[in-house]
């Protein structure tokens, strides 16, 4: 049903979707798309475009053994030691939201990016994008926010650049990151691991940060106490990780949402996953507002949560271990990985029945009615 | 949240589904008519739950669905216009015209946005009078009255910049040609609420008068549909045709007065093609002669553009409940989500989408 009530106009320069811009201004890629072809804004959504981009366009050019791993990080070996790299651009609207600001979630979305592959996060680049005219007021608040988030993680910032592009070729700032950490002696995570049997276990509340954004989108304001969730992971993988090594992969599932996240994981180990409609945490308010907006939250977008695949044998003593810190304070154990219908995430609804959860094809729409 | 989670309750769900399947004395065949009653029939597995005491055909209410392919066609042309901005719900850019989509036009520089509510279309007009703002006014019965109030604002406005590209259809005129059909199987309906929320059920007694069929106007959490499914099950089985309202906590019989008669003031009943299903007589809207100013497609003259639907798409059969989307030779393969060859896999509304996103799983491609 069409809600007449809400005034709203959505901009579709979402977060992500400005990737494209970023792309455009630093970095050309040699392959000639498809005549015809252009790049959509669904390609930045971290669904199934985002994959067929990389699958289309830049394995087959810039594949090696290190990128094809498509993990959240690469990981490499330096004499004895594992480094993980990472790097991540951030390009939200609006700059500031209810919870964060661009300055701590490009921090934040960094250093997680390595603690989901069991690394302790060391060393950071930022690069600036800056939109002449942009008040220096607001790049002093953006970099005073970097500097706290960075020194809460015990990250340092060692490296960084700035351009400035012409007032209308970006959008106030965009920021580009790199993130070097040290992986954790013992440990080897990959998305490739799952096994049948295994506990899907998230670490909080799904569908914050999306929702905290969406509600603060010019045009679509709308009320709510729900704050984003940004945050940074690491102590909280170090506590799992001090707790249990039966841990087989973890992912932090921010665009795309948890459903992205577990494809990739069904896709990459050609297991099945199977999820309980009912164990999934889902706050209140932003379950009201994805009613409103005609969402679905396993697609929304979070800054601060994990998903773990956990072996059976070990999955309580891993619950309990988030459950003791307060970033995991609200972890549930969700489902559980199958063998049954490989490469697919199915969930078993309250009424005992089954229901797809797909990965995002495009955007995610509102509904019109 | 409170009055959502009473209408998803497991165990109230359940006890109607057995009381469904204690009554039935043979499979009866019904058809909900909206895409979002489809969504949750599939969501929450609701086909599984009722087994063998009904069989579920879903009908010809997406209205994303059922917009014709030369409808989208124009709305490309004017997205492709760079003195035009192109607003639209946010489901109609996936949807495939004969060669693009709105998505693939805003790719390509067309300034097309995304809106909630048709009234912000007109605020785009107001606030930047040297862009031609047109609003692609696709749906039932339920947005005609959002579409209407839009042009009577802008009247009131004197904006000379807005215009709709109307494409709207009426439930009823749509009812009665499938029953009409030789072909039909359904032997009773479940009325969309929110239609009935606008229109009232009138129209819905003088179906099932001239017709012998029952119709239960249905909600579209499961507890409303699945209550909606026993009461139509209850009265086929006393051989009973009436209209009875299964959504009275929003439908009212008389309907929403203010809403008719803004949409009697600015629109008239006029034929209108489906996409999938062709010409229905006195089945859709279009913008009176009085409001001829706010006609997009008078405005940029592009009432000659017509098209071919691909041969493929079986949608006609879909829409009106003749094959299930899997019955499809392309379902899943040739025809996904990320590739849709007609209407109904684009929307989560569309029956072939609702069984791809929620039922893949269940059929063998």
């Amino acid at each position: 049903m069409l809600h007449t009530t809400n005034t709203s106009v959505i901009s579709l320069h979402s977060d992500e979707m400005k990737s494209e811009a970023i792309k455009d201004a630093g970095f050309a890629c040699p392959v000639p798309l498809p005549a015809g072809g252009r790049v959509l804004l669904g390609h930045g959504s971290g669904g199934k475009l985002s994959a067929q981009l990389l699958k289309d366009v830049f394995l087959p050019k810039l594949g090696n053994p290190v990128l094809d791993r498509l993990e959240d990080q690469a990981i490499v070996c330096l004499n004895e030691t594992r480094l993980a790299i990472t790097t991540d651009s951030f390009v939200v609207k609006p700059l500031f939201f209810r919870g964060g600001d661009i300055g701590s979630l490009a921090v934040h979305g960094t250093i997680n990016d390595l603690a989901m592959g069991a690394a302790k996060p060391l060393w950071m680049s930022v690069a600036f994008i800056l939109e002449e005219g942009l008040p220096m007021e607001t790049l002093h608040r953006v970099v005073a926010s970097m500097q706290g988030a960075a020194a809460n993680a015990g990250v340092q910032i060692v490296t960084g650049d700035t351009k400035v592009v012409e007032k209308g070729s970006a959008d106030g700032i965009y920021i580009n990151t790199t993130g070097i950490g040290l992986v954790r002696e013992g440990i080897s995570l990959s998305a490739s691991a799952a096994r049948p049997g295994d506990a899907v276990i998230v670490s909080g509340m799904l569908g914050d940060h999306g929702i905290a954004i969406l509600a603060e989108r010019e045009g679509l304001k709308f009320d709510t106490e729900v704050k984003s969730d940004s945050a940074a992971l690491y102590e909280l993988v170090a506590t799992l990780l001090d707790a249990t090594r039966e841990v087989r992969c973890m992912r932090d599932p921010t665009r795309g949402g948890l459903s992205s996240t577990l494809n990739e994981i069904a896709g990459s180990s050609h297991v099945g996953i199977e999820l309980e409609d009912a164990s999934i945490p889902v706050r209140e308010e932003v379950r009201g507002a994805c009613e409103m907006l005609g969402l679905d939250p396993l697609y929304v977008a979070n800054e601060g949560k994990l998903v773990a695949i956990v072996a059976p044998e070990a999955a309580d003593r891993a619950l309990s271990a988030l459950r003791s810190h307060p970033l995991g304070a609200e972890a549930q154990i969700i489902g559980r990985v199958t063998k049954e219908h490989p490469r697919m995430v199915v969930a078993r609804t309250t009424f005992g029945t089954t229901r797809i959860v797909d990965m995002l094809a495009g955007d995610q729409l509102p509904r019109i009615c | 949240m409170k009055y959502l989670d009473e209408y998803r309750d497991a165990t109230i769900a359940r006890g109607i589904a057995a009381e469904i399947r204690r009554q039935s004395t043979q499979r009866w065949v019904l058809m909900e008519i909206c895409g979002g009653q489809t969504h949750t029939l599939m969501r929450y597995g609701i086909d599984e739950l009722l087994g063998d005491s009904v069989e579920l055909v879903h009908g010809p209410g997406c209205p994303v669905c059922v917009t014709p392919l030369e409808m989208i066609d124009r709305a490309n042309m004017l997205a492709r216009r760079s003195d035009v901005t192109l607003v639209s719900y946010g489901d109609m850019l996936r949807v495939p015209g004969s060669e693009t989509d709105l998505f693939h036009m805003k790719a390509e520089g067309g300034d097309v946005r995304v809106v909630y509510s048709p009234t912000d279309a007109v605020e785009l007009a107001r606030n930047d009078p040297s862009r031609k703002v047109v609003f692609f006014a696709i749906g039932f019965e339920t947005t005609a009255p959002a579409h209407a109030m839009a042009v009577l604002q802008a009247e009131r406005l004197g904006l000379e910049n807005f215009s709709l590209l109307v494409s709207h259809v009426l439930v009823p005129p749509a009812i009665r040609m499938l029953l009409r059909s030789p072909k039909n199987r359904v032997q009773g309906f479940i009325a969309p609420g929110h239609v009935c929320t606008v229109v009232g059920v009138g129209d819905y007694e003088k179906i099932a008068a001239d017709f012998n069929v029952p119709i239960v106007v249905g909600g579209f959490e499961p507890v409303d549909l699945l209550e909606a499914i026993r009461m139509l099950v209850c009265q086929l089985e006393e051989g009973r045709t009436e209209v009875e309202n299964s959504y009275a906590r929003s439908v009212q019989y008389a309907g929403n007065r203010p809403a008719q008669t803004a949409v009697e003031k600015v629109f008239e009943v006029s034929d209108r093609k489906w996409r999938g299903v062709g010409n229905i007589a006195e089945s859709g809207l279009r913008l009176k002669t009085k409001y001829a100013s706010f006609d997009a497609e008078r405005i940029f003259g592009l009432r000659e553009v017509q098209a071919e639907e691909p041969a493929e798409c079986i949608s006609a059969d879909v829409l009106l409940g003749n094959k299930k989307p899997t019955e499809c030779p392309a379902f899943g393969t040739r025809c996904t989500p990320d590739n849709p060859l007609g209407a109904p896999m684009v929307s989560t509304e569309g029956a072939c989408a609702a069984y791809h996103q929620y039922k893949r799983h269940l059929v063998t491609l």
